[in-house]
């Protein structure tokens, strides 16, 4: 028999598993976490109560999909690595908890508080890392510029997105969503993050100030009043040629039956 | 042919019987082309009821100038011909109740005809708000005149003048066979006389001699643009242009293009501002995670495989110049990997070398070989091994 | 009455110089015909005056060139901008010149209504057959107009410079350059060079505001002339025959109705400036050939191009060494080809098939030329089903449709819509002509319920009143083919003879398939018929009132 086998019922043996598994675990979760590329500090450190919450937010609403450790299934992706960005975009825009397994995840009401969002992003963080939420003062429009704003979005986002962020068609039952009720938060993450089929432009490609260039024309241009008169929603041709073919021309018609039309006592 | 009649429908006339029963009696068409005798005198027994207001058959021009009226035996001359159009509207009280409408409506669209002149002054341009003011107002005050006038208008026609309906008579088009020779005699004395058919020499140097002052015009076009040659098959990509991300103008590196799933639109550096450069070398890369591509060890493309050896630390970068008719293609999708085009919807497959997957384009996006210089930023080895941008006729 | 002797004094002065007084009594007399459907011409006319006031007065500020420039004017977001000048201009237009941005509104919906009245009216003419001899040069020179004002609506919004017509340009220059043999050299001499150089905007411009107007104006005056010269088509109605025109005289009344629909035209373009914005440039920004946005389209009247171009499959032809892009000139070329072409040649394939050389003043019911309406509506249908595939995505995205589903469906259905179309058109119309037998027959159900002494009950009718009657009436009889004419059956006359005079007669079979003439009657249908005979085709029906024409099966 072995020195540690003749100890198995020593009072102290107990306590010296669970120290040992809780070594081993901490160790392994810090060999796990060293990948993260946080290049800022979250905000309001990510204390343990609020990972706490989180984790069990994530449990209740999350883990039957992404798995019990975020590791993903064959029905969702891993979340290691998505960083708070992402689930504070995909939870505060309603696209999270996903309801069905349709071909997207569309944008409605949310379905957790802030607070709530911010201990989910936090667990998710904690666990694997990931861009953080970025802080007001980075995504402030204030701070941006619509003229260069306009031409990166129409060279990197108005072929999905249209001119003005209207939104357009994807492939397979796919859009892309109009950007009507997005936060300069929300912009600044999709972009961060690339949820679903939407790409991913890091911050080292498309700076914060390009970013906030970018947000500065999508805040700016979908306020901006229409000059002309009704906007049509900004679609184009195709709404202006229904509204000449079934309003300009329906009226005129109605107007010519009105003056070539026969007095009710001239003819029987 | 018994049925080819020139002038007229003969189911007319069929019709005409069938409402009486059959006996309309001599109704029929007379010889030649004149139309209805019975039709062209004014209150002729043989018109159908008439409805309320006075009908009358006018158009009877004098013999010289038409034959398709048999004239009026003392019909025309000197004296004045019977009012056709009655002086004033059948009921007095209801066209002056009109007319008082339509004096409304005409000063009201007086007020905004002055209303559009006011707010030309009134309301000026120089802002957003301000032209949306503008706008509205100009365009309201215009319109409302303008409507005003036209249902003024409309309701003077209608109410205020008497109803009148009037028939006037067709005459054939063809012209009389009289007159069709004594035309062909005309042009044939002058034919004859200008020796044109007679003397074959003087026309056929006339003819010569008019070819190339007819051609010359379109020779003169010929400087509207230089000739092609082979300036379609490259673009200005070349070994060691870097890679410029569009609209920021800053090279990139591979470690800064690093989250697979990114695509961004570069142009080659020293081009930003030429859009006649652009308009061929605007390019996108794309980040993919490591396996993801299909590739191929040659060194050049292979179909359906990204040259391996063309991708720096798994970034691709292809043509963002579609093959169909030249639309940026740079809708991207993720998950997918697809590169939609969005004017016509061809979608390429950028893990297999951008081949088409679905849409009217029938050639994959060229893929632009790439490489880092020696401070690590991306650059191009080379131009695109093919033509970008639309098929012509002179690529093989 | 100083007025009347002013006038009499103007009168005079001008009359001794120009012989006037009887050639413009016969314009004051001139009878027009009134129907709400002639006026669709009229919307067209006007709004290409309106279209003429407003872009001589947009002239005066835009500025055709691509030279860069960088923006300072009142568009705030655009400041700082590099743009062209034409760019510039316009925007300076919409937000720098008082009522600017009202003219370019107006300017843009003329546009499209301008084409949305060709469309109208020529349907229209289509389908009361007033392009039949000798109306045969006004209906290809409407062609020819609607083919122009495509050029001249895709050339004018193609001048701002923007991002969404100059990606149009870009399209126009790859499908230029996809033609065999001279695409390259046609696109480059287009646009002097390689795309998207800087002479196009200049070029356009000359073209949109002078050539094309020339032409334009040139063709309706020609349009107009001759149909005043041969007098306006009338609709069937009582008194009115092949030989007169019935309505009100032009002077004053045709003069008042016009002048007042043209303030209608006005007023609605108007109305559209003011409330409905079009256009908008400013949001689309300056044109780079870097960009790209969803949902791009031209302007509706194109949408045909563009959906056969997004239609088409991915077809090309590589031989030695040349390539047959089909897959773009395909697109281009076919389908406006086929509908164009085909309208150009109806009135004369209809004549030969017909054989029919009368000339033609009442306008048909569209029932009564079932073929003819049924060919049409299968045109627009295959014409629609186009057009809507060019809206794909838009249409995508609203209604949640996959977007592959809309090109495939599209792909399908312009070969099974149309033929679809065809045959529903043809059994309505044979439909509603056997509705019309029916009241000629039978008259108007009364209402009024009479027993009979033997205790059968009927519904009393009464027959149909005079005009409505001679509207009924107005189906013309086809002339027979001359084949049944000769009397030396053995010895075809020669417009039937061989292969062509068969494909001639056969074709005659179907264009003048119609529902059986009625029988006569008179007075008050009692409800009983002649007889049985299966429904046949018009050509050999017997002449009306020889008592022995085939009835109808239904009688009730």
């Amino acid at each position: 028999m072995s020195w540690i086998t003749a100890r198995r019922r020593h009072p102290a043996a107990g306590i010296a598993i669970i120290a040992l598994v809780l070594l081993l675990m901490g160790a392994g979760y810090a060999v796990v976490t060293n990948g993260g590329t946080a290049t800022a500090a979250p905000p309001a450190a990510s204390n343990a109560a609020q990972i706490a919450q989180g984790r069990s937010l994530f449990e209740e609403s999350c883990s039957s999909c992404h798995g019990n450790f975020a590791q993903g299934t064959s029905q969702a992706p891993t979340l290691i690595g998505v960083g708070a960005a992402a689930v504070d975009f995909q939870v505060s825009t309603g696209r999270m908890p996903g309801q069905e397994q349709t071909a997207e995840n569309v944008r409605g009401p949310a379905h957790f508080s802030q607070a709530q969002i911010a201990a989910l992003a936090a667990y998710i963080q904690s666990i694997g890392g990931g861009p953080p939420v970025p802080s007001a003062a980075q995504v402030n429009p204030a701070a941006g510029s619509y003229g260069p704003g306009q031409q990166l979005f129409v060279a990197n986002c108005a072929a999905c997105h249209n001119f003005v962020g209207a939104g357009g068609a994807l492939t397979y039952g796919k859009s892309a969503p109009a950007l009507t009720a997005s936060t300069p938060r929300q912009i600044y993450e999709a972009m961060l993050t690339g949820p679903e089929a939407m790409p991913v432009f890091n911050d080292l490609t498309i700076t914060p100030q390009e970013k906030r260039n970018i947000i500065a024309y999508v805040t700016q241009v979908r306020s901006q009043s229409n000059p002309g008169g009704f906007s049509l929603g900004r679609v184009g041709p195709v709404t202006e040629g229904l509204v000449a073919f079934l309003g300009l021309l329906l009226f005129l018609v109605l107007a010519a039956l009105w003056i070539t039309a026969k007095h009710g006592k001239a003819h029987e | 042919m018994s049925n080819s009649n020139p002038s007229g429908d003969s189911g007319d006339t069929a019709w005409q019987e069938y409402l009486t029963g059959g006996s309309r009696g001599a109704h029929g068409q007379s010889a030649g082309h004149q139309a209805d005798p019975s039709a062209s005198a004014s209150t002729s027994s043989g018109e159908p009821e008439g409805p309320s207001a006075p009908r009358r058959v006018i158009g009877t021009p004098s013999p010289a100038t038409s034959r398709t009226m048999l004239p009026q035996a003392g019909h025309h001359g000197p004296q004045r011909p019977p009012r056709e159009l009655p002086p004033g509207p059948e009921d007095p009280i209801k066209a002056k109740k009109a007319e008082r409408i339509v004096a409304t409506l005409f000063i009201l669209a007086f007020l905004a005809g002055l209303g559009f002149i006011a707010s030309y002054e009134i309301f000026g341009a120089g802002s957003l708000t301000k032209v949306l003011r503008s706008n509205l107002a100009l365009g309201g005050t215009l319109s409302l005149s303008l409507l005003a006038l036209a249902a003024g208008a409309t309701i003077w026609v209608r109410n205020v003048m008497p109803t009148v309906e009037l028939t006037e008579q067709r005459h054939l088009l063809a012209s009389d066979p009289k007159d069709k020779e004594e035309f062909k005699e005309t042009w044939e004395e002058g034919t004859d006389a200008s020796q044109f058919v007679k003397r074959p020499i003087l026309r056929r140097t006339l003819i010569a001699a008019t070819i190339p002052l007819g051609v010359a015009p379109i020779i003169l076009l010929r400087d509207t643009g230089p000739l092609p040659g082979k300036s379609l098959e490259h673009t200005v990509w070349r070994n060691g242009l870097r890679l410029l991300v569009y609209g920021t103008n800053r090279p990139i590196t591979p470690a800064e293009f690093a989250s697979p799933g990114s695509i961004i639109s570069v142009v080659p550096e020293g081009f930003q501002n030429d859009d006649d450069a652009l308009a061929k070398a605007a390019t996108v890369i794309i980040k993919f995670r490591p396996g993801q591509m299909v590739f191929t060890t040659e060194n050049h493309p292979v179909p359906n495989k990204v040259v391996e050896n063309w991708t720096v630390e798994n970034i691709v970068a292809y043509s963002k110049i579609c093959t169909h008719v030249g639309c940026p293609a740079a809708l991207y999708e993720q998950t997918t990997h697809h590169i939609l085009c969005p004017c016509h919807q061809s979608t390429f497959d950028a893990a297999q070398g951008a081949r088409v997957l679905f849409g009217p384009a029938t050639r994959p996006l060229p893929q632009l070989p790439i490489g880092v210089d020696s401070q690590g930023f991306l650059i191009a080895t080379g131009d695109f091994p093919v033509p970008v941008g639309p098929s012509y006729w002179e690529r093989s | 009455m100083s007025i009347d002797r002013a006038l009499a004094g103007t009168g005079t002065w001008l009359d001794d110089r120009l012989h006037g007084a009887r050639g413009f009594r016969w314009l004051l007399r001139k009878v027009f015909p009134d129907h709400w459907s002639f006026l669709l011409g009229e919307v067209v006319l006007y709004s290409f005056i309106i279209l003429l006031l407003t872009g001589t007065l947009l002239t005066f500020w835009f500025q055709p060139s691509m030279t860069s420039v960088i923006y300072h004017g009142s568009y705030v977001p655009l400041r700082g901008v590099r743009m062209s000048e034409a760019y510039a201009s316009t925007l300076n237009i919409s937000f720098d010149v008082r009522g600017g941005l009202l003219i370019r509104q107006i300017h843009h919906w003329a546009a499209d209504l301008f084409m949305a009245g060709i469309f109208a009216h020529m349907i229209r003419i289509f389908f009361t057959g007033a392009y039949r001899k000798p109306r045969e040069i006004n209906w290809l020179i409407g062609i020819t107009l609607l083919t122009l004002g495509l050029f001249e609506g895709l050339f004018g919004y193609s001048l701002p410079d923007d991002l969404l017509s100059g990606a149009g340009l870009r399209i126009l220059e790859g499908v230029t350059q996809s033609f065999p043999i001279v695409g390259t050299y046609l696109a480059y001499f287009l646009f002097g060079g390689p795309f998207p150089g800087h002479v196009i905007i200049p070029r356009l411009y000359i073209i949109h505001v002078l050539l094309v107007p020339a032409l334009l104006l040139a063709l309706i005056t020609a349009h107009l002339f001759l149909m005043f010269y041969q007098k306006h088509t009338q609709m069937p109605g009582k008194g009115r025959t092949n030989q007169n025109v019935v309505g009100a005289p032009a002077f004053p009344y045709f003069a008042a109705k016009t002048g007042a629909f043209f303030f209608f035209v006005f007023a609605v373009l108007t109305i559209a400036a003011t409330f409905v914005q079009i256009n908008p440039i400013w949001l689309y920004g300056p044109y780079n050939p870097v960009a790209m946005s969803a949902g791009s389209q031209p302007d509706f009247y194109m949408g045909v191009l563009e959906g056969a171009l997004r239609v088409m499959p991915a077809w090309q032809w590589v031989f030695f060494g040349h390539t047959f892009a089909f897959n773009v000139f395909v697109p281009a070329l076919l389908p406006l080809g086929i509908v164009f072409g085909g309208a150009a040649l109806w009135p004369f394939l209809e004549q030969w098939i017909t054989g029919d050389k009368r000339e033609h003043h009442l306008n048909d019911r569209p029932r009564n030329a079932p073929t003819r309406t049924a060919i049409g509506i299968s045109v627009i249908t295959f014409y629609g089903i186009l057009w809507a595939e060019g809206a794909n995505d838009i249409i995508a995205v609203h209604l949640d449709i996959p977007l592959y589903w809309t090109t495939w469906g599209a792909r399908v259905g312009i070969f099974v819509g149309p033929a679809i179309a065809y045959w529903l058109t043809k059994r309505i119309c044979l439909g509603l002509q056997r509705k019309d037998n029916h009241l000629i027959e039978h008259g108007v159900e009364s209402g009024i319920i009479r027993q009979m002494p033997g205790g059968e009950f009927i519904e009393e009718t009464r027959p149909v009143d005079d005009d409505k009657l001679a509207v009924l009436l107005s189906r013309a009889q086809v002339p027979a083919l001359p084949s049944a004419e000769t009397g030396k059956p053995e010895v075809p006359p020669s417009g039937m003879r061989g292969g062509l005079g068969r494909v001639r007669e056969r074709w005659y079979k179907v264009l003048t398939e119609a529902a059986p003439l009625p029988t006569p009657h008179n007075g008050h249908g009692d409800g009983h018929g002649n007889g049985h005979a299966v429904e046949g085709n018009g050509h050999d029906r017997p002449a009306i009132g020889s008592g022995t024409s085939a009835h109808d099966e239904d009688q009730h």
